[in-house]
């Protein structure tokens, strides 16, 4: 019966986003009625798929194989924390998922005080609802996750052997919060467009918005990579993949939409092109919603093949871009743009941050377009991988990193270049120090590396410096003064650095080596020997495992005692590596089990990769920074400020 | 070339990520070692979704490895075993795509966007220079600012 129930209660929710949508710009009844309609519709909405959601979660708990959808995606041995993420681990569900989470922003709008003019805010939650009566009819037009199957099945397919990890277990929802809350700036930036007033108020609503799921994207997007590696047994961290490229598009986007709104807010500059930045986010949203879910790649991770939804998807995306587009040309115009600044100054410095981003975008999403249309236009087919990509990423990426040591000492409006140099200097000193000793130690590979590694040490010496600078200048005991935004973006910028580290000594100083491996043999890896002690059986709950001792060793004494598995998933008898890695903040040992070999021998590979920690280390720390930023006094005081005049009587707004 | 395509589709499923064979080799030199990294990096796995050889636990992939390995064991240059998969496979096998009138807007197109992107940068910070006047109030936007930052903080 709990199907039909989440089924109705979707049918339900798309009703009630109809309501959502239409009411706020409905003529008759005053702005504040208006918004106490579309308020509701967003809470009811949000309480109608959540309850639909917790009908699959429960079609899932309990075995329900008569729920199609459950049939091929769990089993009756799956563990119940699988059978929970099991819901998201296929197409439909993860669409009901993707429809939760933006009804779930939607509520987050309505509930967030009251800083917003009744007639804005009514307007920003009922282009959430039609965003989200979109993807409602999605749902029920072509993805049905209650569809049921009849006879029912006896036993499901089970989940993709895959999906069974931790890691992919919390990477969809994580990236759904940043994708679909990408919805919230676009449609912050199409109610402003339709009033025809951009404000200094509008930026300062957005920004927390957008940081948020900027914050939540960089999570989900590092959880993802974090998953590759631990699960997918070749020991990379990104491949560049479209699906991965289709979550990192918006984020480059989100992070240029992040520093023009600091513009935006801090000088009244840039505003409509911040504006364009919000509709190219969450465009970016959908393009890779596109992509993953259309089944039109065919790559490791788009399980999803059926035109019908192809179709749906690009239709949605051309009427929510084209329209979006259509308003902003038709309105643009109307934004007037203050704040006059000079060649050096950090507005200047923020615009180059966001062309840089920008191009990057442009450059990804056209690595990853190209083979589609390739196709499409009937040349054949064409592969575009890491060595392309990286080529147009890494050297935009490396001139980005170098200016944000500089961006954050420069004054805004204008500043001059003795002084600014003169206050860079100490950083500069250090990285060259720093720079020096890296180089000495590593005996320098390649000028790339060397050049990345000085950059790295470029951003944190001045990011840190920057920070000493500001500690010392507030009063004694400062630390719990400084704005929680300055720490957050200086959070942020050590993660860019931690990153370009990680990700630049993996690439160039690891070392992998397949052996074979009997009882009681050794092999040494990077100054450490493996010893490979023996392997037995290991039942799982789901499948059976064999699971290998392997004794790690440097200068006759232990490091860790590594055990890699190689299991065979009962449900389909697909054979899935689990790595053994011990984890440390200067290199990991990473150990997968191959094959045997006969003779009581294994086909083992050994990693040693130098610092690559590093790289989920300053995505975490760039998390951190957007967390902190949220947080930040300014937006809780602001809040209760206006808390305290009534909405409909704000202030006239500064233009 | 659609035959392919639709081949690959279809034994696509014959291809499982996440269980890689390792296979121990005996190298001459240790700089072959590196280079048949490299190589192997760099050539897609024709069965499988996305996958370059050295990920690949695909038949093909085994295959492909052995010949890169051969080859370089035998002297080849990278440039000759690019050469030799490109003859049977196609330019599909080349994570590097090669430059040819089809892909010269794939290679390009960073570098003109990052023009144009530069271009219009340069247009930007010359008008907003020149436009001095932008930054200062009406008499009227300054009455109504005094009174914002009277009644706010």
């Amino acid at each position: 019966m709990s199907p039909e129930l989440g089924h109705f209660a979707l049918a339900l929710a798309f009703c009630v986003s109809l309501v959502q949508a239409a009411a706020p710009f409905a003529s008759g009844g005053g702005a504040e009625r208006r918004l106490g309609i579309a308020r509701a519709g967003a809470r009811v909405q949000f309480l109608l798929v959540a309850l639909s959601y917790a009908a699959l979660t429960h079609a899932f708990v309990t075995h329900d194989f008569s729920v199609a959808y459950v049939a091929s995606n769990s089993n009756l041995e799956l563990p119940l924390f699988y059978r929970i993420s099991a819901v998201w681990g296929a197409h439909e569900g993860s669409m009901l998922l993707w429809v939760l989470i933006l009804a779930g922003w939607s509520c987050a709008v309505s509930a967030s005080g009251a800083p917003l003019p009744a007639h804005f805010q009514a307007r920003v939650l009922g282009l959430l609802g039609a965003l989200s009566a979109g993807f409602h009819l999605f749902l029920l037009w072509t993805s049905n996750p209650f569809e049921r199957l009849l006879p029912a099945a006896l036993n499901g397919r089970d989940l993709n052997p895959l999906l069974q990890d931790p890691g992919m277990a919390f990477h969809p929802p994580m990236l759904y919060l940043g994708y679909v809350g990408l919805a919230v700036p676009f449609c912050f930036a199409c109610a402003a467009l339709l009033d025809g007033r951009l404000d200094a108020k509008w930026t300062r609503w957005t920004r927390p918005w957008t940081t948020m799921s900027w914050t939540f994207l960089t999570a989900g997007i590092a959880l993802g990579s974090w998953w590759a590696y631990n699960e997918l047994g070749w020991g990379g961290w990104w491949f560049w993949d479209p699906v991965e490229n289709a979550s990192f598009i918006p984020w480059l986007v989100a992070t240029a939409l992040l520093h023009s709104l600091a513009v935006s807010e801090h000088r009244a500059a840039f505003k409509s092109w911040t504006v364009l930045l919000a509709i190219f986010g969450f465009s970016a949203s959908l393009l890779g919603a596109f992509l993953v879910r259309s089944g039109v790649l065919v790559s490791v991770h788009a399980f999803a093949t059926d035109p019908q939804r192809g179709v749906y998807i690009l239709a949605f995306l051309g009427v929510v871009v084209g329209g979006a587009l259509t308003l902003y040309a038709a309105r643009a115009g109307r934004i007037r743009d203050g704040g006059a600044f000079e060649y050096l100054s950090r507005e200047t410095l923020l615009l180059v941050n966001n062309v840089l981003l920008v191009v990057v975008a442009a450059a990804i999403t056209l690595g990853t377009l190209y083979p589609l249309a390739y196709q499409a236009l009937g040349w054949g087919t064409l592969s575009i991988g890491p060595p392309w990509f990286n080529l147009m990423f890494a050297p935009f990426m490396l001139l980005l990193a170098l200016l944000a040591g500089i961006g954050p000492h420069t004054r805004w409006r204008s500043d001059t270049l003795g002084p600014l140099a003169r206050r860079l200097r100490p950083a500069a000193v250090a990285t060259l120090l720093l720079g020096l000793l890296v180089l000495f130690l590593l005996s320098a590979r390649t000028l790339g590396v060397g050049l990345a590694l000085l950059i790295a040490a470029w951003v944190a010496a001045s990011t840190l410096q920057n920070f000493r600078q500001r500690l010392r200048a507030g009063s004694r005991m400062a630390l719990h003064r400084l704005p929680r935004g300055f720490l957050g973006m200086t959070l942020a910028h050590l993660g860019v650095a931690a990153f370009i580290v990680g990700a630049t000594l993996t690439s160039a100083v690891s070392t992998e080596r397949d052996v074979r491996l009997a009882p009681g043999e050794s092999h040494e890896v990077a100054g450490y020997r493996f010893e490979f002690l023996d392997v037995h059986e290991v039942p799982g709950p789901n499948y059976e495992a064999r699971r290998a001792l392997i004794d790690v060793r440097r200068n006759g004494e232990r490091v860790a005692l590594l055990a890699p598995e190689k299991r065979v998933y009962r449900s389909d008898g697909q054979a899935m590596t689990e790595a053994a890695v011990d984890a440390g903040v200067t290199r990991d040992l990473y150990v997968a089990l191959g094959e045997p070999l006969g003779g009581g021998a294994w086909a083992l590979r050994i990693h040693h990769k130098p610092f690559v920690r590093w790289i989920w280390g300053g995505a975490a720390l760039m998390a951190l920074g957007g967390i902190l930023a949220v947080t930040d006094r300014r937006y809780r005081r602001r809040r209760r400020a206006e808390r305290r005049t009534p909405a409909g009587e704000a202030a006239p707004a500064l233009r | 070339m659609k035959a392919l395509g639709v081949t690959l589709l279809l034994i696509a499923c014959a291809c499982p990520a996440g269980a890689t064979v390792f296979e121990p080799r005996e190298w001459s030199d240790e700089r072959h070692r590196q280079r048949y990294h490299d190589l192997i990096e760099e050539l897609r796995c024709l069965v499988c979704q996305n996958q370059s050889i050295a990920d690949s636990d695909a038949e093909l992939a085994a295959d492909l490895r052995r010949i890169v390995f051969e080859m370089i064991e035998g002297g080849e240059s990278d440039e000759a075993i690019t050469a030799y998969m490109t003859e049977r496979y196609g330019d599909f096998v080349l994570y590097r795509p090669p430059l040819t009138p089809f892909t010269v807007a794939l290679w390009a197109g960073p570098a003109l966007f990052a023009l144009i992107g530069g271009t219009m940068l340069a247009v930007t910070l010359r008008r907003r220079r020149s436009r001095e006047d932008a930054g200062t109030l009406s008499a009227a936007d300054r009455q109504r600012a005094e009174r914002l930052i009277a009644g706010e903080d």
